[in-house]
């Protein structure tokens, strides 16, 4: 078994070696594995927006290449290995579900750089993470729902029961139950990224239950539209991008992904040299993390009340997890004025008191 | 004008020769396609097709092509049987699962155990789950004349929901900080399924495969059961004549071809994708579809037929990774390869006559 391996990396780096000279170029390439195809107009159209950002603002000196639909496993493997073989110096693998195989593919290629999105296992040094704090839009989306909500009835479409997510639910309950103590939230589980067929199901079943505002965590625009036929009874966000083709209802407003930033500083560090392994987690204050336009459909008190909110924890003045705060169970995690650390929320696998159901197990 | 006449028996010759047309058909229009998305087709065609086989990298790639091939041969050679015998296995995706979930889960329940017996324990295991699965549209079928067709595809959601429950729940990696998905096999030697020889990309799933093709042509060539398959799928009345119990030949083939589904399962979660996760199938039940009829339904042809499709998608990956060419354009160009074949079969069956001859 270890000898396999050794010979597997012996075998492959020699073929770098081999390789290595041949493939020699003055351009830097930068390479983005996606999940879904890049019309997906959410998630993987904004992490692609984030690599053109990259080759404009570096021209000739980078070139990109991208792969669309790449399912999480073995298939992940292989296609990071290729483009680590056709000479990517950067690869970005934009899913958590790419977490094994990029930290695979990594220890193989010591001399490419991975960037995972979301994930937290940093096995090889040339091996570093990015993610977004979308827990702080979550509160303000939770406060225009429990401003908005008739009959006290809120949805959230969950992708994976995974801590990413979980806190994106805890945030978004918290938040609307603030200002609308009577509010129930009922969270339906899609069990993908990207399947707008389910999606628009899962978003059907929240609706039939009674649910007038619906948050989601899957990639695509299908929520949204079932949120359409309602006739204005419904209303939504955009997730992931600012999904204004549904402006201005059922999308009231949206958490936009902003990967340009954080895409454009990595692969410069890269160009100049000072590139280093890193666990990047920023929010509204780095702007990664955008609220999309606030729409008419919104009375004037509560979106100013939801833009100071959004403001507030810009400015860092306001954390969206500050207790008191209990867990599900009614046992206290958080005590009056503390702030939840962010061991606790990379790791969140509870609901918060309130919240009723349970995290699929 | 053309006219189209019944060949008295299906023509050997265009039985052999259609799939290597439709081969060709489909680079021919795929080229068309690729050129009106502005690309240049024949670099297109030269990486999906060449580039894989004898191009920079190949030394990796041909070891891939084994990869993704194994599963679907296994498959397909098992749904040929009962396709052969028009019994219709649309549910081979769920078999897959379903022998991964038992076939892991016999594993993990013993982690971590050393034991040489471990992983061939887990195989029958695995090949039990996929018997089983089948069973269900099967005992349906033979007592209450259930549609095996519906009965097996709805199958294939309950079981991506039961996948989909021990990735999170009672398969979930106890380490793993409550994230989905099982412990790795890779780091569990005994239940680990690595490549038999580095970089050839062969790995046990890959051996069970060739052996199955040369079992199947021997069962199709040499056995009375090989012989009653293919009776009852030609003239099923004569089967009835001929001795052949309808039931047991549902069980049989419907129980193989899940059996082989299990094991490939099996075979791709202690090897390649390493670990029970969500998102562990990825579609081999239902490509191995189109693999079984490219394949004529013949195994040898199967084994052909599998790594051209594991081509495709090797080198559609690298089309689209190094030309941009979007994925849909790929899925495109696999989808022409079916729609040639089916066309081309025309010519099995019939014979293009000129109208003059009508005339006459």
């Amino acid at each position: 078994m270890k000898r396999r391996q050794l010979l597997a990396t012996a075998a492959l780096g020699l073929s770098m070696a081999f390789g290595g000279a041949a493939l020699a170029q003055d351009k830097t390439k930068a390479c983005f594995v996606y999940v879904g195809p890049i019309g997906d107009g959410g998630w993987t159209f904004q992490h692609h927006q984030g690599a053109l950002d990259v080759q404009k603002t570096f021209g000739d000196k980078v070139e990109i290449a991208w792969q669309e639909n790449v399912p999480e496993g073995a298939d992940a493997e292989r296609v990071l290995t290729q483009m680590a073989l056709g000479g990517c110096d950067i690869i970005f693998t934009t899913s958590f579900g790419y977490m094994d195989a990029t930290n695979a593919v990594a220890k193989k290629f010591p001399n490419v750089k991975f960037e995972h999105a979301t994930g937290f296992k940093r096995e090889a040094p040339n091996v570093s993470t990015y993610n977004a704090r979308f827990y702080e839009g979550r509160a303000v989306q939770g406060h225009i729902a429990g401003k908005m909500t008739k009959s006290n009835k809120i949805g959230y479409i969950g992708s994976f029961p995974i801590p990413e997510v979980v806190m994106g639910i805890n945030s978004y309950y918290l938040h609307a139950k603030k200002v609308n103590p009577d509010v129930e939230l009922s969270v339906v589980w899609a069990f993908t990224w990207f399947d707008p067929a389910k999606e628009a199901d899962a978003a059907k079943a929240l609706i039939d239950q009674g649910v007038d505002v619906i948050a989601s965590h899957t990639d695509s625009t299908a929520p949204l539209a079932e949120a359409a036929k309602t006739g204005g009874k419904v209303i939504g966000f955009g997730q992931a991008s600012d999904m204004a083709d549904y402006k201005p209802s059922p999308r009231v407003s949206s958490i936009i992904d902003n990967w340009g930033p954080y895409y454009v500083k990595r692969v410069g560090a890269l160009l100049d040299g000072t590139y280093a392994q890193a666990d990047a987690w920023e929010g509204i204050a780095g702007g990664e993390v955008l609220i999309g336009e606030i729409t008419d459909a919104i009375p004037a008190d509560v979106k100013a009340e939801a833009e100071a909110l959004r403001d507030s924890i810009g400015a860092g003045t306001y954390h969206p997890f500050t207790g008191p705060i209990n867990k599900q169970d009614g046992s206290p995690w958080l005590a009056e004025g503390a702030t939840a650390p962010d061991g606790d929320l990379l790791g969140m696998n509870f609901y918060v008191e309130g919240i009723s159901g349970e995290i699929p197990k | 004008m053309l006219r189209l006449e019944k060949r008295p028996t299906p023509s050997v010759f265009w039985s052999r020769a259609t799939p290597v047309l439709a081969v060709a058909l489909t680079m021919i229009a795929g080229s068309v396609m690729f050129a009106v998305l502005g690309k240049n087709p024949f670099e297109a065609i030269r990486t999906i097709f060449w580039d894989p086989l004898f191009g920079e990298f190949a030394w990796y790639l041909r070891g891939q092509l084994l990869v993704k091939a194994g599963p679907l041969v296994l498959i397909a050679v098992g749904l040929s049987l009962g396709f052969r015998a028009g019994i219709w296995n649309i549910g081979a995706e769920g078999q897959y699962i379903m022998g991964a979930v038992i076939g892991a889960a016999v594993g993990l329940a013993v982690y971590p155990t050393e034991n040489r017996l471990i992983f061939p324990v887990m195989i029958v295991a695995g090949a039990l789950g996929g018997w089983a699965w089948a069973m269900i549209p099967a005992i349906l079928k033979t007592r209450f004349n259930t549609n095996e067709i519906l009965v097996s595809l709805m199958l294939v959601y309950v079981a991506q929901t039961i996948l989909a429950m021990a990735s999170t729940g009672f398969l979930r990696n106890p380490e793993g900080a409550g994230f989905p998905g099982s412990r790795n096999f890779s780091s569990y030697p005994a239940a680990a399924n690595p490549e038999l020889i580095a970089g050839s990309g062969l790995h046990w799933g890959g051996v069970a495969a060739l052996a199955t093709v040369v079992a199947a042509y021997v069962l199709l060539q040499r056995h009375i059961l090989g012989f009653q398959i293919k009776l009852a799928g030609q003239a099923p009345r004569a089967a009835r004549y001929a001795g052949v119990k309808p039931e047991r030949l549902v069980l049989f083939c419907m129980g193989v071809a899940g059996a082989l589904a299990g094991m490939a399962g099996l075979f791709e979660v202690t090897g390649p994708a390493g670990q029970i996760s969500i998102d562990f199938n990825v579609g081999y039940g239902f490509t191995a579809i189109i693999v079984a009829f490219l394949g004529r339904l013949n195994p040898i042809g199967i084994l052909l037929a599998g790594l051209l499709m594991a081509l495709t998608y090797i080198g559609g990956e690298m089309a689209s990774t190094n030309l941009g060419l979007p994925s849909a354009a790929i899925q495109a160009f696999q989808g022409m390869l079916l729609f040639f074949l089916l066309a081309c079969d025309l010519l099995t069956n019939f014979r293009i006559r000129l109208a003059q001859v009508e005339a006459r």
